[in-house]
């Protein structure tokens, strides 16, 4: 499946072309709104898909599993919290799905981590990750893999 | 020079009736040049077969009063505050530009149709309407054309960078500018020198080119859109949504989400 903009609703807004992580989501040269470059390149991941703020983006679906008539659109409302599917069928039966997208409000709970302490080259050659084990809400020691263990030719 | 009616001194050696006659062939070429993209694109067959799915899916059979109602909405918010554009710089350029816009072509024809006889007192309301309307265009077209274009915004572009989609905001912009230019140099009263006549010139040509250009340049984008806009309104009012799911039953607690941060992150 690859995505195609609806060109009434896209207002060149840009959300699109910033978030799309294969980069194929581009302005039109001749009307200035947003288009899929290559369809063949897109990964579905549907990113431009949430984040276009007036519901311009959508996904065409293979004719071989999603025959014509179907439709599979989204509403993200960031202000919410909540995606919401609709997925309606070729015979006409609709379902609705609305999930939690997230339970923190938007912008807090960021790590600064270009404000944390640099580490240490023995905390870098260490098999523990940056910030553990607090970030996994525990002051015990991790379990480490002795060096020993590893077959030959892998070297850390 | 704002109080001055510069189609006033043009009058000196123009025929008003000529005036008036470049103004007719203008808003002809607006006429051919829209007629023939709705031809080419065949956008008004797309808004009627969109209508047509809208109301084959519709959930709730709208009253007249409440589609009034509805396209009455969507004209005091969408159409006249552009409110698609959010909250941001692009909406307030957009604004100073379609609002200068309007102003500067009110002005244009009504000091060119009732105040472009030399014998007649042309009231100071009009000039001042087509200046400060002149000035608005170019303040919100030349912030949109530096800076907010979303291919120098988001796709990193250099500004300097024309491609076919810059003729309408172009053009626009070098019709209020070389309009200015040439009313602030028939104000300076030179003489009869050659300064005003050049821009003249360019007031002109910019104006063919933007009203000649209307097939191939975003103008028709003033009609379709809010065209556009009543529909997905309408749509989003008798429950067609144009399939989309009905907006989450849930408080609005958290923010604006991607909306917080501009697209930017090239």
């Amino acid at each position: 499946m690859s995505t195609f903009v609806y060109m009434t609703r896209c207002d060149g807004c840009g959300h699109c072309v910033d978030i799309c992580p294969s980069d194929i989501m581009h302005i039109d040269e001749t009307i200035r709104r947003a288009k899929n470059i290559e369809p063949n390149f897109c990964w579905e991941c549907y990113s431009c898909v949430k984040a276009c703020p007036n519901h311009a983006i959508d996904v065409r679906g293979y004719a071989d599993f999603a025959p014509m008539g179907h439709s599979v659109r989204v509403r993200r409302e960031e202000e919410k919290g909540t995606i919401s599917w609709k997925i309606k069928f070729r015979n006409g039966t609709e379902k609705d799905f609305v999930s939690p997208i997230t339970t923190k409000p938007w912008g807090k709970f960021i790590p600064k981590l270009s404000e944390g302490d640099t580490p240490n080259q023995g905390e870098i050659k260490s098999q523990i990750l940056y910030r553990e084990p607090e970030n996994l809400n525990t002051k015990k020691d991790l379990p480490t893999v002795s060096k020993d263990s590893f077959k030959k030719g892998v070297y850390y | 020079m704002i109080y001055n009616n510069p189609f006033l001194g043009l009058s000196d050696f123009v025929a008003p009736i000529a005036m008036q006659g470049f103004v007719i062939a203008m808003i002809a070429l607006v006429i051919i040049g829209t007629l023939i993209d709705i031809i080419h694109k065949k956008n008004v067959k797309y808004f009627f077969n969109n209508a047509k799915k809208a109301k084959k899916n519709a959930k709730i059979q709208l009253t007249t009063s409440q589609k009034t109602s509805v396209i009455l909405r969507t004209v005091a918010s969408d159409i006249a505050t552009t409110s698609e554009l959010g909250r941001g710089k692009r909406r307030v350029a957009h604004l100073l530009g379609m609002y200068g816009t309007i102003l500067f072509w009110v002005g244009s024809v009504v000091m060119i149709f009732c105040y472009s006889n030399p014998t007649s007192e042309t009231p100071s309301f009009w000039p001042m309407i087509w200046h400060v309307g002149a000035l608005m265009t170019v303040i919100g077209g030349g912030w949109f054309w530096f800076f907010l274009r979303v291919d120098v915004y988001s796709e990193a572009q250099p500004w300097y960078r024309i491609i076919k989609a810059d003729l309408f905001v172009l053009a626009l912009i070098a019709s209020s500018l070389t309009g200015l230019i040439w009313s602030y140099l028939q104000f300076l009263d030179l003489n009869d020198r050659w300064d005003d006549k050049v821009f003249l010139v360019l007031f002109v040509i910019s104006n063919l080119v933007l009203f000649g250009g209307v097939y191939w340049s975003k103008f028709a984008h003033m009609f379709y859109k809010p065209g556009a806009a009543i529909q997905k309104n309408l749509a989003e009012a008798d429950g067609s949504r144009d399939n989309l799911p009905p907006p989450a039953d849930a408080p609005e607690q958290f923010g604006l989400g991607i909306k917080r941060e501009e697209p930017k992150h090239y």
